[in-house]
Order: C-alpha cells, then structure tokens, then sequence
C-alpha cells in the first residue's frame, strides 16, 4: 500500500486509468497513511473516510460500467476547513464555528467533486486562516513533518503537512498573505497562489476579500497544474470572479525557459533573508540562467511598504467579515441579558487572540478620524506596489524571490511577537495586493536539512508562463519531497521520488 | 502611536469583542507596536495617487431578476442558536448604535 | 404647549427627508430568492441574504434600473461609476452585521423635485438617490408589545436583503404640510415609474424626518432631530408639526434641544426619545470588495430615459386640460395611480366626469375599505366605461350601478356579465310591459289625460311609473311607445 502514498497524482490516475489499482484502493491507502501519522502530525481537524471510500466505490463502479469519469477520478486531497462543505463540519478551527454545518458547498468544492477528486479530510488551519504557522488553531498546530518540533507555516498549514507528509498528493489551501506559498516552502511542496479571481470565492469563507485566493498544493508542478485546472474558471456567483476563459496549463510545461526574462527581486533579497535561503534560492535562478533564461535584477521601490498596507487592509476587512459571527444565526452562542451583551460574550469566547488583534486593528484602522490616514492610504501603497510589477514587467516575463525569509521555525518562537511573525510574510504579501499570481517551488534544503522554497511570480492571467519556469527548474534540480532528517516524520516505505 | 486603554475599550464596543482587563491592556501594547510599525504608509503614497480597492478591474458585474431557490425554514433554522415559532431568538435589544 | 402656536411663529424650521422605498424587484438585491410579503417566516432566506460564512452577492440588474429611472425622473446626474460600500453596526436583524448600501460613490446625485403647495410649487433639492438593501423584521416579545421593555426578539429575514432605495433630500422643506406634500408627490412619481408599490403603512416606503430649528432670519442651522415611525402621509404632517412646535417650545424657555433619535407615537400624537446620539455612530465604511462597480453604458440610461413614463405633474395637467377635470380630481386620480384607469374609461367612451366620479369615490372607497392598492383594483377602463353606459343609457340606476360596481370589484365579471347573472337586464318584451303601462295610465290618470290633450312633456310622469314598477328593468323607448299607442298619440 506505501507504494501507492508515495505516487503522485498523475501517477495514481495512470494506475487506475490502466486498472491496475482501484480507487477504493487509492482512498483507503491514504486514509490508512493519515490514521498511521496524524497522530504525530495532526494535519486534519477531521477525516472523511466513509464519504471518501463512498466516492471511491462509485467511481469505480462507474468505470466498470463503461460510464465517464472526472479528470482526477480517485485522487485524495486534503481540504482547508475553510471551503464549505454542505452538512459536514467547517471550523474555520474556530471554536466559534465549532460544530458548524453549512447549508451548502463552495464552488471549489462542487468543482472538486464534478473532477471525481477525492476529499479525504478537512485540514487544519490558522484561526479563520489568520497566521503563518498554524499556531492560531482553536483545536491544536499542525507539525512540520520534516521536523516535528518545528510548524508548517500557515495559514494552510494542515494542506502542506498533509501532501509532504504523503496523507494525499494534492491539497487545497488559501492564500491572503502567502497562506498556501510559505507553508508550501517550510514543507517542501509546490504551493500556488493564481490570479484574484481564477477560482471562484464562493463558499470561501472570508477573511479579507479583496485578497483571499484559493491555491493548489502538491509534491509536483504538474500536480499543482491539474488541480487548478480542476478548480479555476468563472463563477456567476462570484462577483469578482475572472470572465477569462483558463488556459491549459499542463500543455506547455515542458516547454523549456530557454529565452525566457526572469527578474530577481533586489528588495527581497537583502537582510532578514537566511543565509541559507539566500544560497539556495541563488543556486536556484543561477540554474534557471544554465537552462537558457535571461536573468537580471529588478527594483520593486515600495514593496517594502507592503507588509504595512497589508497589515491595514487585511485586519479591516476582516474585521467587518467577521462580524457575522454573533450567535444569532449559527456557531457558538454564549448567554447575555440583551442582544449586544450576548453578542459581545459570543465573540469573545469563541475568537482566539490572533482573530481578536485583527478584528480590533481593523476596527480601529476604520473608524472615524483614521479611515483616511490607515485604510486610505494602505489602499494607495497597493496603487504604487501594482505600478512597481507593471514596470518590472515590461523587462521581464517572470519574477524571483525566496518565498520566506526563512525556513521552518519551532513552534512558538514567534507566537509572542505578532509583529515578527507578520514580517514572515513579506515576500508572498505583494502579490496578493496586486492580485498576480506567484507559486513556490521547492529548491533545496538549508544546512539545518529543512526545505527551502523559491517564490515565481508573474503578470495577472500569467499562470501558464509560471508554471513553465517552475517545471523545468523542478526538472533540473530533482528535489526529493520525502520528508528526512533526525526529527522527520517516518517515510512511508518504498516512498517514489522522481 | 499609543492607544489608550480607553481606545480599546471603545473599538471593543463597536466590535462587540467581550475583553479581560489583561486582554484590554495587552491588546493596548500589542496594536500601538502593529500600529506603530504599520504608519509607514501615510509616508509614501500622496493624495493624487488614486486607491485601489479591488486588483482585478472589472464592472457591471449584474443578475438577471429571476427567482432561484431559497433554502427551506427548517433549513436556515437548522443551524439557528435558538428558534422559536419559525423565527431566530433573541435576548431583548437594547436601541444603541 | 399652550404657548405652541406664537412661539412657533418665531423661528423656522427647517426640514430635510430620508425616504426608503422597497423596490417591487421579483428577487432579491443581492441573491436569487424571490420577493414575497407574508410568506411564511424564514422562508424566502439563502445562504447569501443569510450572510452564511463563505456566502457572496451578486447585484440585481433590475433593481439598478429602478434606481437609474428614479435618478433621471428627479433630474439627478447618473454617476459614470458608483460602488457599493458597507455600512458597519451590530443589529440582530441584520444578517451581516454590516449593511450593503452606497457612501461616496451613490448611483444618482443632485436632482429637485417640484412640489405642488397650496402656495404654490416649491423646488426642493434632491442630495442623492443611493441603493442598499433592507434588513430584518424583529418582533419584539413582551407585554409592552414595544422595543422598550420587551422580554426578547423574534427575527425572521425575509425582508433581509430586498433592494431598497434610499431618496435623501435637502433640508429645504418649511413645514409638516410641506413635507408632506414633498411625500406625496414622491410616492406618485415612484407609483408612476412602476418601481414600486410605495405603500406607506404597509412600509414599502418609510419616512424619517430630520428637523430642526432656527429664530427667522438666522442661516445658521439648529441641533437636528430625527424623528421616525411616520406611516401616512397625515402622521408625517402631524408628527413633524409637533416636533416643530415640541422644539419651538424648549427653545423659547431656553433649554436645549438634544441631538437625538425620537419615535412618533400615532396615538398619543406625540414624540418620545428612542436613543440619544451622544455616543456618535460610527460606521466603518469601506468599499465592499465583494462588488464590483457599477458603471452604466451611457447607451443604457439612454434607453431608460427614453422609457420613462409621464410624470404626475403632466398627467395631471393633462387630465385637467384635455377631460375638464378640477385640480383636486386630477390630483385625486393621479396620486391613487388611477390616471390610466381613467383615460382607458374615457377611450372606451365614458363621459370624462362621470368616470372621474365613480373612480375618487366608488372605487378609492372600495379599495380603502378592502385594503387593495388602487392601481391593483380589479376594474379595466372599458369596463368603467361599460358600468356608466349603463347608467347613462337608463338600463341601471345609480344605486343597481353602484351594487354592479361591487360584483365587478369582487371578480363576478363585467358589468354586463353582472347584470345579467343578477337578472337586472331591461325588460324589452311588449307583452310583459303591456300591463305595467296599463297600470300606470291607470294610476296616473291625470298625467294620461293631459298628453291626451297633447301634453307630450306629461309622459315622463307614466314613463317614471312603468320604470319604477319594474324597478328600472323596463326598456325606456319601447315604454315610451307603448304608451303612445295606448294614448292614441302616436
Ligand atoms: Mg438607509
Ligand atoms: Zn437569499
């Protein structure tokens, strides 16, 4: 059976395309994979196993019977809980939704399903996706399994533990900050944020609007590629969902960077990068030069302010999302003489303190007398922070940075300092305010043997052109995924590297 | 920028945030350290430099007026709290912005 | 308040409203659920009107034309390109906790409505035409049935969501009496413009009312009062008369006016304190960054303007002018949305007067009593015209029309199906009117002798005799034929 946890997603629809296993077979190897580690790992809130093996079962009946079936018939995925799923428990790992069954499912979700994809469990998360190590759980961290005193990053901490730790080849997670990319780089996967509004946000519960993204996550770039193959594309339910038709994104993989303009983002290159970042990220573009890019430095001015205006933007959004939660409709109710004691006790209750920080900063940044000098503001950095791309990109094709200044942390290093941990983000941050897509790629490991990730970024709708220069660096280096050294969690046997 | 422990107060009012006297005064340091940090951008942008509220331009994003399904009673109330003769309950409301 | 009248008289008073009006959309703002009065509670509900965790809207295309087609007919400029922005506090009512409405970027700006005054037509400002969406409906549990002293909430979100318009005008309004007639050419405007049905106690319009006051001649303004729960036209008069004079009265002994919200009580004809506003509200806006803006194709609001209706203040002109109708009338008709009912009558024939009459009386009466709004009176035009034809022609009297008018209202048929299922048609048969005429000669001997004699003027006298022995059923002429025969003057 670890023969088959350690193929990936390409791999196991070949086998059971060619009836070689059966998906039942495939499920029930993942979830025998999650029930043997996530005990060490704790990746899930919950599983799904009798749903899943329900999903399999019918797959394969209707491939015995000649019927169609979906593009990732079979394949296991670890889901964010916090994408609907309709009378299944989405927690937001909140104990404010603790129990929480929704009405409906996410678009992502319907999407998933009509592809025959496979949800074998609901993964962990930061608080109402707010952090970036999946500390801020109301119901435990996830563990990074390439060290387990060490997080995952976050706020999909539990997506990127589950696909490195072999629980199933493919997650789902979001990104606001770098939510899916930096977990991505501390475990060693492929994690891809895609451009505001290529996957629909329906049934995505918010936490900042104007920046949440759902993204792929996967031990390959062609794995990434198929998923958000499977999940993009326009939803009439989603005002702000793209129009644009999504191009195929595996057709062109292979297609080499030879000639292709890649800039090395000078501002996040410099202090607060580790040493051991900044050699193998180096290595990295000094390889993508060897396969034929043309390789030059850029100047993003105001990126640096990015961290500042995110840190307003996201927190008033937020604060204003958040505030459907007051124990009248749904989620934890806590008693109260009047409406507003009751609410007041709901939410403070049911809030962790990093949901609390944000709701209060964002409330503050809004309120009147500071709309104009916090909200205001923030919102014109992001105008010269989309200036700054526009300009690298009319040199440029594609842009490179680390993804985190550092690689994995132990866990609470930095649960004290909110501001040391904001700062983890700064190089995933720009991209969400201007709504580009970037991915990250798994480089290398640092001389402490944890992953370090590379950060492409590129033009709104410039999926495709990423995701070429990440398959053939991918191709070039042959970066192992299994997770290993002294503190790893245990491989599963036979595990296959390409 | 320094909040005062009466600032917090106020914006935990207007957010409906029930917080310990330790919450009030640590969420006091915390946010005037975020804060702090955060004034960074009354530094660069200026005022002719346009806002962006939304990075992906789109517009007239509109519905046709056709009636689709609405969930059952039971349905929305399934996930209610507390329900009495098919409606969400309440304690009393005090009037007050 | 004994005192009222003359202190009154030494300051002015100064007016500005905001109007609601709940569009008669088929669907939500913001999501598909239909729009639907007294469904069942809960009923007409979704995850997004719900604000489920993960929910997102989608605006009404229809609901923004309805705006658009207000903006143009009160002369306001349609914005190149509006937002919607949200509006941040706490109500149980309000699914959210944040209200979708418009801030900086409303759709229509800066228009004026003519309002037609006993002393003459006042321009009064229009600021802004913004959309947003309604909220909840709490019960409140409790003996005082009221908000205060109440022992819990019962909340049911069918209205949550249901587009709304909100009409902010400038505070250009002078008196109750003015404000009032601000609202009720509003109301026949929006009436006009089919967006709504604009029912005021039944609240798919509402009123509040921001007064102040300042000694005559001043420009500075007062502290201002907010004064809701007007449901007519005549509580809007009314309660803004007492708040004038309420004020007028603190200010003449010197104390303050206080910066607040009051709640008209109809009853009692008074106002009481509903919440103070030292704690200043403060809403949060922002830009929802779920929607998108909204920015209409100069194409489009051409299209709307040229789809436009005619405006109450022409229709009444016209109604004056072309049918002969007294001001009072036309206004009547027009303000009921009546006017179209009307002109189809007088099409289909019907004697301008007469309609008119049968329609501010007979039909406002019936409508008033069975609390059906007027344009939704079952009663086409031709039908009107049918209904006096019959009188006209002597085959009804008034009162078998106004007992026909009522089967018709009740949905028993045309006039004619109705007179004839209540068997009233004219008896046309010589042989069963031959011995009512005979009995009438006989009774009116007189009369008989005298057109004998040639009198001819003298048949009325047998004529109203046979139609009253048949109780109006008998044929007039073929009466009036037979009676020559009989009398040998024909
Ligand atoms: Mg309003
Ligand atoms: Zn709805």
């Amino acid at each position: 059976m670890d023969a088959l946890v350690g193929r990936d997603a390409l791999a196991l629809r070949r086998l059971m395309e060619a009836g070689e296993v059966s998906a039942v077979e495939v499920v029930r190897a993942h979830l025998e994979r999650i029930h043997h580690t996530d005990g060490r790992v704790h990746a899930f809130l919950r599983t799904l196993d009798r749903l899943a093996l329900a999903h399999a079962a019918d797959i394969d009946r209707r491939r015995a019977e000649g019927q169609p079936v979906g593009a990732l018939a079979g394949v296991p995925v670890a889901l964010k809980d916090i994408l609907c799923t309709a009378g299944v428990e989405t927690t937001c790992a909140s104990r404010i939704l603790e129990a929480f069954r929704p009405p409906y499912d996410a678009t992502v979700v319907r999407r998933l399903r009509a592809a025959d994809a496979i949800v074998v469990g609901k993964a962990n998360m930061d608080e109402f996706a707010m952090g970036s190590s999946t500390e801020n759980s109301a119901f435990g961290p996830t563990r990074n399994p390439w060290d387990l005193d060490r997080v995952p990053g976050g706020s999909s901490g539990g997506s990127a533990a589950a696909v490195a730790a072999f629980d199933a080849p493919l997650g789902i997670g979001t990104d606001t900050g770098g939510s899916v990319r930096q977990p991505a780089a501390l475990c060693g996967v492929v994690g891809l944020k895609p451009t505001y509004g290529r996957v629909s946000r329906y049934g995505l519960v918010a936490f900042a609007s104007s920046l949440d993204q759902v993204g792929p996550l996967a031990r390959t770039v062609t794995d990434a590629a198929l998923l958000l193959e499977v999940v993009a594309g326009h939803d009439p339910a989603d005002s702000t969902s793209l129009p644009e038709a999504v191009p195929d994104l595996v057709a062109g993989l292979q297609d080499g960077v030879d000639g292709l303009r890649v800039g090395v983002v000078a501002e996040l290159m410099g202090e607060g990068v580790s040493e051991g970042v900044r050699a193998r990220v180096g290595e990295a573009i000094a390889r993508l030069e060897k396969l034929g890019a043309q390789v030059s430095e850029v100047s993003l001015p105001h990126i640096s302010y990015g961290v500042s205006a995110y840190y307003l933007i996201a927190p008033s959004e937020c604060s204003s999302n958040l505030a459907r939660y007051d124990g009248v409709r749904y989620g934890l109710r806590l008693g109260g003489q009047t409406a507003e004691a009751m609410m007041a006790a709901t939410r403070g209750a049911g809030f962790g303190p990093e949901v609390k920080r944000r709701i209060m900063l964002g409330a503050y940044a809004l309120s009147a007398g500071y709309y104009d000098a916090y909200y205001a503001q923030a919102q014109r950095v992001r105008t010269l922070i989309i200036a700054d791309f526009e300009r690298a990109y009319r040199d440029c094709d594609v842009l490179v940075s680390p993804t985190s200044p550092t690689t994995a942390f132990r866990l609470g290093e930095r649960i004290a300092d909110p501001l040391a941990m904001y700062l983890s983000d700064v190089c995933t941050i720009p991209s969400n305010l201007a709504g580009a897509p970037a991915l990250s790629l798994p480089v290398g490991l640092d001389d402490a043997g944890l992953p370090v990730g590379l950060q492409v970024m590129a033009p709104l709708l410039g999926e495709a052109t990423m995701l070429r220069a990440a398959r053939a660096l991918e191709a070039d280096l042959g970066f192992d995924p299994t997770p290993r050294g002294p503190n790893a969690l245990t491989a599963p046997r036979e595990a296959t590297p390409r | 920028m320094d909040l005062s422990t009466h600032d917090v107060r106020h914006v935990a009012r207007l957010a409906r945030l029930a917080l310990t006297d330790a919450e009030t005064r640590t969420l006091g340091d915390e946010l005037s350290t975020i804060l702090g940090y955060a004034e960074q951008v009354r530094e660069v942008a200026t005022e002719e430099v346009a806002p962006t509220s939304h990075a992906y331009p789109l517009r007239n994003v509109l519905r046709a007026d056709e009636p689709g399904p609405s969930l059952a009673p039971h349905e929305s109330l399934g996930t209610a709290p507390e329900a009495e003769d098919g409606r969400f309950r309440v304690p009393r409301i005090v009037e007050q912005a | 308040m004994t005192t009222t009248v003359e202190q009154a008289s030494r300051y002015e008073a100064v007016i500005g409203l905001e109007v609601h009006v709940e569009l008669a959309t088929r669907t939500k703002m913001f999501c598909a659920c239909a729009v639907e009065v007294g469904a069942e509670p809960n009923s007409r509900t979704c995850p997004v009107c719900m604000g489920q965790p993960g929910s997102l809207p989608v605006a009404n295309r229809t609901a923004v034309e309805y705006a658009i087609r207000l903006g143009l007919a009160l002369g306001c400029r349609i914005a190149p390109v509006s937002q919607f922005h949200r509006k941040n506090y706490f109500y149980p009512d309000m699914p959210k906790n944040y209200q979708i409405s418009q801030y900086d970027a409303p759709i229509c700006v800066g228009g004026s409505l003519e309002v037609p005054t006993d002393a003459g037509v006042r321009h009064i400002g229009i600021t802004r035409v913004h959309m947003e969406e309604d909220t909840g409906k709490t019960v409140h549990v409790g003996e005082s049935g009221r908000i205060h002293g109440a022992d819990y909430a019962l909340v049911d979100y069918n209205r949550a969501g249901i587009p709304l318009l909100e009409v902010v005008s400038e505070p250009d309004l002078r008196s109750g009496e003015e404000a009032r007639a601000y609202l009720a050419e509003l109301r026949a405007i929006v009436l006009a413009l089919g967006i709504s049905d604009a029912r005021l106690e039944a609240g798919s319009m509402r009123c509040d009312a921001n007064v102040s006051l300042r000694p005559v001649g001043h420009t500075v303004y007062g502290t201002r009062v907010e004064v809701k729960n007007m449901n007519s036209l005549r509580s809007l008069g009314r309660a803004i008369d007492h708040e004038i004079a309420r004020q007028a009265d603190l200010l003449a002994a010197g104390e303050p006016v206080v910066h607040e919200t009051r709640h008209w009580d109809e009853d009692a004809g008074v106002t009481s304190t509903l919440r103070t506003k030292e704690e200043v509200f403060d809403y949060r806006y922002f830009p929802d960054p779920d929607l998108v803006p909204v920015a209409p194709e100069p194409s489009w609001v051409d299209d709307i303007r040229a789809g436009l209706p005619e405006l109450p203040a022409v229709t009444r002109a016209r109604l004056a002018e072309l049918h002969g109708l007294g001001a009072a009338q036309a206004r009547l008709l027009v303000d009921a949305g009546l006017a179209a009912t009307f002109e189809a009558a007088v099409r289909a024939g019907a004697a301008p007067g007469e309609a008119a009459n049968w329609l501010g009386n007979e039909v406002l009466g019936w409508c008033a009593e069975h609390d059906v709004d007027p344009p939704g009176a079952p009663l086409s035009g031709p039908e009107l015209a049918e209904l006096v034809a019959l009188v006209t022609d002597g085959t009804l009297s008034t009162k078998l029309a106004r007992t026909v008018l009522t089967d018709v209202l009740g949905g028993k048929g045309s006039p004619r199906q109705v007179v004839a299922a209540r068997g009233l048609e004219q008896i046309s048969d010589r042989d069963a009117l031959a011995g009512l005429v005979d009995a009438a000669i006989a009774e009116q001997a007189a009369a008989a002798q005298r057109v004998r004699e040639g009198n001819a003027k003298a048949i009325g006298a047998l004529v109203g005799a046979v139609m009253r022995a048949s109780q109006g059923k008998a044929n007039p002429q073929l009466v009036n034929e037979l009676l020559r025969q009989r009398l040998g003057t024909s």
